[in-house]
């Protein structure tokens, strides 16, 4: 208690003591909030179960990583900084909040709170989060007002934008801390009236500045300033408080649990229920997504935490190619459901089908999961598994385009999404010259190997990408990798199946690979095919380590294996393009790229949008078969990007990735400026028929099969 | 050998190409073969039409009735089930109102029905042997009819060529009085045409075609291009208009519409049957396709073996160059 | 409304190539996958809309064997109400008009309102569905690519004529239609739903239980009989251009000036 001034909660305000007046409104306040949080938490109550409460320590980590150390804000840098500062001062008040709170409760805390250089100290840097906040305010309103981000623009058929609201909250905040800084400034200036001169409020801090501004004031006008800053800064406390869970604000409150409580597993798919088991799936009566209350509690709580900043959409390839798309307004629709059929005061009335209510089932249809929206959010909020369940709803109902029908169908006929027959699998194997150079083994019971090479569809049965089956043959066959392929008895990996909602084909497709697989003995697997790859990692279970044939070459340069003859033509420049499911999905940047550098003379630049950012080539498996809505081709914009950054060649480790990537070479008429191929075909080509290791052995690879047939 | 009659299609006084055609198809049914056509409607039209096959046709029966105004089948039905002598041979086109018609009169007339006849290899007694093709075209099928009570024969539009013979000089026979009362329990009610789009491709003398060998509704400019080029029209085969790259009224084929051009080339079209019963007048037929084995191959005059992503936009640049 | 769609389970050939048997009287059935005739799909999607709309039920019903069951199991997971067997046993080598015979005692103990067909199967013939209505007697209209309920005595429909272009005909029911390609999308239907169906029964009725004289739909009262298959002799076909693709292109111009195609 400083001399001259009573605490706030011993004055009075007009006829009420100010304990009594700042006890009623803590009361209030939180009983306010309890009753809205509370509410709130009706529709999750009714939502599907989510196993979120595994593995706490990771949990944890992830908390300290996401939420304290606001791991994914600088990916924007401008907006980055300003939230990082923000965060910290409000972490920083928060802590003197609740210290109010408690003297609120009872004066008894005061005796706890710590007092001396330690509270001396906190007071100093609560100054100056106040000041950083405030003027933080000020920058973000700025920028909304004037520079209008175009991320936060909301297109005209997602509905209005709440720009006034935002501009409210931005200055409700400011008030908070002027109000809060008021109220420091005023007891400083009274006391440096009475010649005490103390270090606070921190110099050039908010409160400073008020404090100078006040130096001539008289006692009484302090006394009111003093008192009115205290109740002016409860109620605008308490009043945020209450209103930030009507908005996207309510993540301050669930964004710590929001990461606590985010996905652990990276690449995979929840199951259809969580708790259900696979055999048990057919007894489910309904499947997927079809109403707001399929959603499990944690995809609500995700509604719930969305900051509604944008990032997400703005990054979204889809949404770039101008399809309906876009993961942002994905959760704001959901949101908007949320509150109006689970409102704070009222009834619930939920139920409502969601596909044609606030989705359209091109908007679901369109996304590529490709990753990119999940990677941006600095919330960590989950996009993915949304999109599957919605589509599990939609073939529950039989709502499927029908030219995703057909290979759906050929899928389950046939193993494979263009309905050719089972027994050709293998003919990329018999092409003349290469079965001459480089037989490929079935494995079968009188013929095993000790890798398995898992080709997958698109590069057994599509004529160009049976070269890249051809290419990591060879390459399989250099690096002395004993290896065979499972031919008619492989079928497709089923990785687009489930994600496009169709649980009971995957599974089928899974379980007759599984069991080919191991009967097959293999003790590794390798693909060339990153869906597959990402298929066999995830989605299967009990095999024998994955890898990805980028991976394997990586390895094999370092150990010497692999040797590259140089470039031929020196006007190529290379650009390395990361396949979602290689890259974002599971995180391999460097092998590729090292591989690349490995050969002599390759120039390579890197583009704007590249690993953890790469942009999507258009989406792979049965995304080939669906014909989406948009404008531009997610594939012909990555060829600009290529262009952009001076490449003329763009290397990729994907079939698809190559199919959109030639595709859009033709469609945005860059045909002789710009060629693509795959790292495999790349490797192959500059092989150089010797390496310093079969050098020293006296022998090169294409001896070997002479020296056998003669020795 | 029974007596063969041949249906004839018409539209506003004029006889479609089938009338001749199962002229042709008759006289592989019996060498010495006179067959009877048989001619309904009404109007001044009917009699136009019933004129216009006196030099085909021996013999011409003329079924008048203003119920037959518009050839609804199951008045047609009727009627011909009321005219047709026991065991005769019937031939009509195999097209939307041969297959409306036809499977129902075998039934009342109770005589043999094969639709979609391409050939007639000849007859052994009352037993003709046919050919049909079967799924979709790939197969074809060597059928055997028993005629002995009479058949029905759907022949395909377009597989027997009109012969080149002396002109007849036939004789119209007026049956309308033999058909009886004519009530159906299905009405016509109206026609509506396919949306015009602007574009009449029927009029047009030199076609650029293009079917699903362009991959994507994307790539379709390439065709475009070399359309304006050539200073030609784009048309398509259906697949086309199923994945509505294109309007309906550029489909050419038995759904879609008959054209007459000097010229047509064929970029990525397979070559199908209903496509090719679109395109009449013998033309110039080019085809553009990578697949060797492609029917169309058959049907074109002149072929190229490539791929027409590539071929098309190198054959508009050299175009613009040297015409 | 009840509405009784005929099915048939044919070989899936949309991307195979079908081939001659080695002894050349029938095609390679070894590798075929079969599944339900494409048209006759649009027709039991046609009919659920228009029960969805009008109320009623939707019977799916196959001559043929056990096979066949798969296709009657496929269109109940769709949504049709009940599948039925017509058994063939003995009477293998009927010609259409054998089918039609069966398929109209079957209709004649029942009371049908709609009797919808696919406009044809693979072997092209689109005949069935013509002479089951004239042994019905119903009035018949075949390529329907639009269907619309007037009332519970009529419906109006539209034909795929020449050219693109609609016939529109009012028609008295109970009638028989064929169903075109298009007239649709028809629903999604996965394994999923075709487990759910497997166990429900699906009646099998034999000739005897029919009243049908099996004498007289076998292959002995066919009139019409598949000899066996051929693929024709390619005739001459086009002139192939040949050489660089320069050296065609500019052949090419060239004949194609000669042709009047070239300004």
């Amino acid at each position: 208690m400083w001399a001259g001034f009573l605490s706030p909660e011993q004055a009075t305000y007009g006829l009420i003591s100010g304990q009594t007046l700042f006890l009623t409104i803590h009361i209030l306040g939180l009983g306010c909030f309890a009753y809205i949080v509370t509410r709130r938490l009706v529709p999750l109550l009714r939502a599907e179960r989510d196993i979120r409460f595994d593995r706490p320590l990771l949990r944890l980590k992830k908390v300290l990583q996401f939420w304290f150390g606001q791991w994914k804000h600088p990916r924007y840098g401008g907006a980055g900084i300003l939230h990082i500062l923000i965060f910290a001062g409000f972490l920083v008040l928060a802590v003197r909040a609740f210290k109010v709170l408690l003297l609120g409760a009872s004066e008894n805390f005061a005796i706890a709170a710590p007092s001396g250089n330690l509270s001396h100290i906190y007071e100093i840097i609560t100054d100056y989060a106040a000041t950083i906040v405030f003027l933080c305010m000020a920058v973000a309103a700025i920028r909304r007002i004037v520079f209008k981000p175009t991320r936060y623009a909301v297109p005209a058929k997602y509905g209005q934008g709440h720009p006034v609201d935002a501009i409210f909250l931005l200055g409700l905040i400011a008030l908070l801390m002027v109000a809060d800084s008021l109220y420091e400034a005023s007891r400083a200036a009274s006391l440096v009236q009475q010649g005490k001169i103390f270090e606070l409020p921190a110099v050039f801090s908010l409160p400073w500045f008020l404090k100078n501004a006040l130096a001539t004031a008289s006692f009484s006008t302090l006394w009111n300033s003093y008192r009115g800053a205290y109740l002016l800064h409860q109620l605008t406390f308490y009043f945020l408080l209450c209103y930030r869970p009507f908005g996207i604000q309510f993540h301050v409150e669930t964004s710590l649990f929001n990461v606590f409580f985010a996905k652990l597993d990276r690449g995979t798919v929840k199951p259809v229920k969580w708790g259900v088991a696979d055999e048990q799936i057919d007894q489910v009566k309904s499947l997927g997504v079809k109403k707001f209350e399929d959603f499990t509690w944690k995809h609500m709580l995700d509604f719930y935490s969305c900051a509604d900043c944008g990032r997400c959409s703005d990054k979204c390839p889809a949404n770039a190619a101008g399809r309906p798309l876009s993961p942002r307004f994905l959760t704001i629709k959901a949101r908007d459901y949320s509150f109006q059929h689970y409102p704070v005061f009222g009834h619930s009335n939920g139920n409502g089908a969601l596909i044609r209510g606030i989705y359209s089932e091109d908007e679901i249809w369109s996304c590529t999961t490709c990753g990119t929206c999940e990677e941006e959010c600095p919330l960590l909020v989950e996009y993915i598994d949304k999109i599957v369940d919605l589509r599990r709803g939609l073939i529950d109902i039989g709502n499927v385009p029908q030219t995703l029908q057909k290979p759906l169908k050929a899928l389950e006929t046939r193993g494979n999404p263009y309905g050719k027959l089972e027994k050709k699998r293998a003919d990329w194997t018999k092409a003349k010259e290469f079965q001459e150079s480089c037989a490929v083994k079935i494995l079968n019971r009188s013929d095993s190997a000790d890798t398995l090479y898992f080709v997958d569809s698109i590069t057994s049965y599509d004529d160009r990408m049976q070269a890249i089956g051809r290419a990591t043959a060879k390459i399989l066959k250099r690096a002395g990798v004993s290896f065979g392929i499972l031919g008619a008895a492989e079928k497709d990996s089923g990785h687009e199946v489930r994600r496009f909602g169709e649980e009971t084909l995957f599974r089928a497709l899974r379980d007759e690979n599984m069991e080919a697989i191991k009967a097959s003995g293999v003790r590794r697997i390798v693909t060339a095919d990153p869906h597959a790859f990402n298929a066999l990692k995830h989605d299967y279970r009990d095999l024998p380590p994955v890898e990805h044939i980028s991976q394997v070459m990586a390895r094999e340069v370092k150990a010497g294996k692999l040797e590259f003859n140089p470039v031929e033509n020196r006007t190529y420049v290379y650009t390395y393009h990361d396949p979602c499911y290689l890259g974002r999905h599971n995180q391999i940047y460097d092998d590729p790229r090292r591989v690349l550098d490995a050969i002599p003379g390759l120039k390579r630049v890197e583009m704007k949008r590249s690993r953890d950012r790469s942009f999507c080539c258009g989406g792979g498996g049965l995304m080939l078969f669906y014909e989406p809505k948009e404008e531009q081709r997610m594939g012909v914009l990555r060829v600009k990007m290529a262009a952009e950054a001076g490449a003329n060649v763009i290397v990729t480790a994907c079939p698809y990735c190559m199919v959109n990537i030639e595709d859009a070479i033709k469609v945005a008429g860059l045909e002789g400026k710009m060629s693509a191929i795959d790292l495999t075909e790349l490797v192959e080509k500059q092989l150089a028929a010797s390496t310093r290791k079969t050098a020293e052995i006296g022998q090169s690879p294409e001896k070997e099969g002479v020296l056998a047939l003669v020795g | 050998m029974a007596r063969i009659f041949a249906y004839i299609v018409h539209k506003d006084g004029v006889a479609d190409d089938t009338a001749a055609e199962l002229v042709a198809a008759a006289r592989k049914i019996d060498e010495a073969a006179s067959p009877t056509a048989i001619v309904t409607g009404f109007g001044p039209d009917l009699d136009t039409t019933c004129n216009s096959v006196r030099g085909s046709y021996v013999e011409i029966w003329k079924v008048a009735n203003e119920a037959l105004a518009y050839p609804n089948a199951e008045l047609v039905r009727k009627a011909l089930a009321g005219i047709l002598p026991q065991g005769c041979v019937l031939l009509l086109p195999h097209d939307h109102f041969g297959i409306d018609l036809s499977p129902g009169l075998s039934i009342k007339t109770n005589s043999a029905y094969v639709s979609d006849v391409v050939s007639i290899e000849g007859a052994e007694g009352t037993f003709l042997k046919l050919v049909r093709p079967e799924f979709g075209g790939q197969v074809s099928a060597h059928v055997r009819c028993d005629i002995s009570s009479g058949a029905i024969l759907n022949i395909r539009p377009g597989a027997f060529k009109a012969q080149e013979t002396a002109p007849l000089n036939g004789v119209v026979v007026d049956k309308s009085a033999e058909i009886g009362a004519l009530t159906a329990k299905r009405r016509f009610v109206e026609t509506i045409a396919a949306d015009g789009g602007g574009v009449d491709i029927s009029k047009e003398p030199v076609l650029v075609s293009v079917g699903r060998g362009i991959q994507e509704k994307d790539n379709l400019s390439i065709v475009q291009e070399l359309a304006d080029a050539m200073g030609a029209v784009v048309s398509c085969s259906r697949p086309v208009v199923d994945a509505k790259w294109l309007e309906k009224s550029r489909q050419v084929g038995s759904s879609g519409k008959t054209v007459k051009p000097k010229v047509y080339i064929a970029c990525g079209i397979s070559g199908s049957f209903q496509h090719l019963a679109g395109i009449k007048g013998n033309p110039f037929l080019v085809a553009i396709n990578k697949n060797p084995k492609a029917p169309i191959f058959q049907a074109a005059d002149v072929g190229i073996v490539d791929d027409i992503l590539e071929f098309l936009p190198e054959l508009t640049a050299r175009i613009r160059e040297t015409c | 409304m009840e509405i009784l769609v005929c099915a048939r389970r044919v070989p899936d050939t949309s991307e195979n190539e079908i081939e001659l048997n080695s002894s050349g009287n029938d095609i390679e059935r070894d590798d075929l996958v079969y599944s339900v005739n494409e048209p006759d799909n649009y027709a039991v999607e046609e009919a659920l809309q228009i029960i969805a709309r009008e109320g009623g039920h939707v019977t799916v019903v196959t001559v043929g064997n056990e096979d066949d069951e798969e296709v009657l199991r496929r269109e109940m997971a769709m949504g049709a109400n009940q599948g039925v067997l017509l058994s063939d046993e003995g009477l293998s080598g009927s010609d259409g008009k054998g089918i039609a015979t069966i398929l109209k005692a079957y209709v004649a103990k029942n009371r049908y309102d709609l009797i919808l067909t696919g406009v044809q199967a693979e072997d092209g013939a689109a005949q069935v569905g013509g002479m089951l209505a004239a042994m019905l007697d119903y009035p018949y209209a075949s390529l329907v690519n639009s269907i619309q309920v007037v009332d519970e005595k009529k419906l109006k429909v539209s034909r795929e004529i020449a050219g693109g272009n609609k016939e529109v005909n009012e028609i008295d029911l109970p009638c028989v239609l064929s169903i075109q390609t298009g007239i649709n999308e028809p629903r999604y239907v996965g394994m999923r739903g075709i487990r759910q169906v497997a166990s429900v029964e699906i009646p099998a009725l034999g000739p005897s239980e029919l009243g049908v004289d099996a004498a007289s739909v076998s292959e002995a009262a066919a009139k019409v009989k598949r000899v066996d298959y051929f693929v024709p002799a390619a005739g001459k076909g086009a002139e192939i251009l040949q050489g660089k693709r320069e050296e065609i292109i500019d052949k090419l111009i060239e004949l194609m000036k000669a042709k009047g195609g070239l300004k």
